[in-house]
């Protein structure tokens, strides 16, 4: 007999055992004793409770940054991602003031509306890809309820704005990046314009 | 013995029948006493059933990494009041052309002889329903029956997946009966009875699953009553990979409930009567109480789930428990019941890592392998008996190694020789 029939039987039942043992104290300090270790344990996320563990790439819906306080945003209301946008989910329109001329704000454009309706949204994230200015990201939240489909579900300017901090909590790595970037584009300019101004990005 | 711990639901019976004593008449008293038997087991096999399932999906998600169910109750306990009620509201569907009749008589069919198989199972010293003098006998006959209820339910649904899995079922049940019945010729044969209490007392001295007949005859027995109950890796007639759910793909609501119980109690009855068999039934070593209630001590202080009150009255509860009983031996039922459960634990893990076999493989163990084994192991019983110990046991060892070395080379699937396509070139 080349090998023992019925080994192999003792060898899966040995297997599942230990992956038992592991998902207890105890029987993780047994294994640990008998040098069996390396079994995964609970991979079970108890969600409600306790908040979900999500890889830093997990996007969800877009959200609008920016810097410092909530009026200087960095979006300039140029509708490139209202064009890009596969699903045209993304609204906007520009602020102008009484003359029909365009108004501005920390040396910028800035949007009046800026609408999502994220029952739409299919989180391609292509308007953050085609975004000139870093000023769209996309969000990781996604625990989103409503009764009505234009009530809660469409996202307006203010429930869209979320500072550049809570970007570089949610995604250090991409946050990071963005800022580099922007820093780069700030020093570029920097020459040419002058003394620039805070936030003074595009 | 009485008063001891040990006898504790045996001193409880006794102070039921003479309370009634003095209301009845003496000729009621034996009826009064058989109606307690039955009144106990018929009100505890379903909670029995009902926390099996809870334990069997606990354990299950543990062999997969989850935690199973945590939701209703603390560490899910409510789980099976709450499916219960569900299985109680949910509306009895009877497919059209279906007889009505036999679709409601297959599943009570299968869970009558489930619960009657409990009335000779002896739990305890001194606890069993019914001492039947064929005992062991009453269980195999009383344990076929499910076929029947099976092929019932299956025909009456008028449905292929039901037919085809009843057909299957039938089939299986059959050929695993015939290992079944002959690993239990040998207990027969050396204890001389076929009362279930009277082998377990023949277990004494030494439990039978340390002998060698003994020890294939537990394996075999147990095979084929996993086989029997259709339980994972044995679970063809219900394969719900391909038959949708087998034989009760057309149930829905209590009735199919009564299927599950039926199948849950069978799977409990086998490892309980396994257990009897050849693992000494409520026999154990005189391991003095307090260990255990040291052991359970210390599960109920590391609790997490629990509040630190219940934890408290937990502990203060074991420790009355420990002064009262401290120093007695673990009582007979909790040996019985913590060896059924162990196995009930092996049935779980053998559905946590095996997946379900071939129908011809299936066919080919019960035929081609546990019955020729079962039948060299009469005769390895016979030596056993027949010359005194040392011998005995060595020769009837060497006969079964033999017999498994000779049947695993005979069982050899035959390795062809790669084909070769003569017109392909």
């Amino acid at each position: 007999m080349r090998r023992l029939i019925g080994l192999g039987v003792a060898k899966g039942l040995l297997a599942t055992l230990r992956e038992f043992l592991g998902t207890y104290g105890p029987g993780r300090l047994l294994l640990k004793a008998l040098g069996q270790e390396g079994t995964n344990g609970l991979t079970t996320q108890e969600y409600p409770e306790r908040p979900q563990q999500h890889a830093e790439r997990f996007r969800y819906f877009p959200f609008l940054v920016y810097d410092g306080s909530p009026d200087n945003l960095r979006c300039v209301a140029c509708k490139i991602c209202e064009q890009e946008c596969p699903p045209q989910c993304i609204h906007i329109v520009m602020q102008k003031d009484e003359q029909g001329r365009v108004a501005k704000a920390h040396g910028r454009t800035f949007p009046a509306e800026f609408d999502i309706d994220t029952s739409i949204c299919m989180s391609c994230r292509i308007c953050v890809d085609v975004c000139p200015f870093d000023a769209i990201e996309m969000d990781n939240r996604y625990e989103y309820a409503g009764q009505d489909r234009f009530g809660r579900m469409v996202f307006d300017r203010d429930a869209l704005l979320r500072s550049n901090e809570y970007f570089r909590t949610i995604k250090p790595t991409e946050a990071a990046g963005v800022d580099r970037r922007l820093e780069a584009k700030q020093k570029k300019a920097a020459p040419a314009q002058g003394s620039a101004g805070s936030g003074d990005g595009s | 013995m009485s008063g001891t711990l040990d006898q504790l639901f045996v001193d409880a019976r006794d102070a039921v029948l003479s309370l009634a004593g003095r209301v009845a008449p003496d000729s009621a008293l034996p009826w009064i006493s058989m109606g307690l038997a039955v009144g106990v087991i018929a009100a505890i096999a379903p909670v029995i059933m009902m926390y099996l399932t809870w334990l069997e999906r606990k354990l299950i998600a543990r062999f997969q990494n989850r935690i199973g169910p945590n939701r209703v109750g603390r560490y899910g306990l409510k789980q099976p009041l709450a499916d219960g009620l569900k299985m109680l509201i949910k509306e009895d569907l009877v497919p059209a052309g279906a007889d009505p009749l036999l679709h409601l008589l297959g599943p009570v069919l299968a869970v009558v002889p489930a619960i009657l198989l409990f009335a000779v199972i002896p739990f305890g010293r001194n606890m069993a329903g019914a001492d039947l003098h064929v005992g062991l006998l009453y269980v195999l006959a009383i344990g076929s029956v499910s076929s029947y209820a099976i092929f019932t339910g299956g025909w009456a649904s008028r449905s292929r997946f039901s037919l085809l899995g009843a057909m299957r079922s039938v089939a299986q049940i059959i050929s695993y009966e015939v290992p079944g019945v002959l690993s239990v010729v040998t207990v027969i044969m050396v204890t001389g009875t076929m009362s279930l209490v009277g082998i377990v007392e023949a277990q004494e001295a030494r439990w039978f699953v340390f002998t060698p007949w003994g020890l294939v005859a537990f394996f075999a027995f147990f095979m084929s009553g996993i086989a029997e109950v259709n339980r994972t890796p044995f679970d063809m007639p219900e394969a719900e990979s391909e038959l949708v759910a087998g034989f009760h793909t057309e149930y829905s609501g209590m009735k199919f409930a009564l299927w599950y119980m039926a199948e849950f109690l069978e799977a409990f009855a086998i490892c309980a009567i396994t257990a009897t068999l050849f693992l000494g039934g409520w026999h154990g070593p005189a391991v003095p109480l307090w260990g255990l209630l040291a052991i359970l001590a210390a599960m109920t202080a590391g609790a997490r789930g629990l509040g630190l009150p219940a934890r408290a009255v937990g502990l203060l509860l074991l420790a009355g428990a420990g002064l009262r009983w401290g120093a007695e031996a673990i009582p007979s039922w909790i040996w019985f019941f913590g060896k059924t459960y162990l196995l009930v634990f092996v049935l779980v893990w053998l559905r946590g890592t095996f997946p379900r076999l071939r129908a011809d493989q299936l066919m080919g163990m019960a035929w081609k392998f546990l019955l020729p084994m079962t039948l060299v192991n009469i005769a390895a019983a016979g030596v056993w008996v027949a010359f005194p110990f040392p011998v005995g046991t060595a020769l009837s060892a060497l006969l079964l190694a033999g017999a498994y070395a000779a049947l695993i080379a005979l069982n050899r699937p035959a390795s062809l020789e790669p084909r070769t396509y003569l017109l392909a070139e």
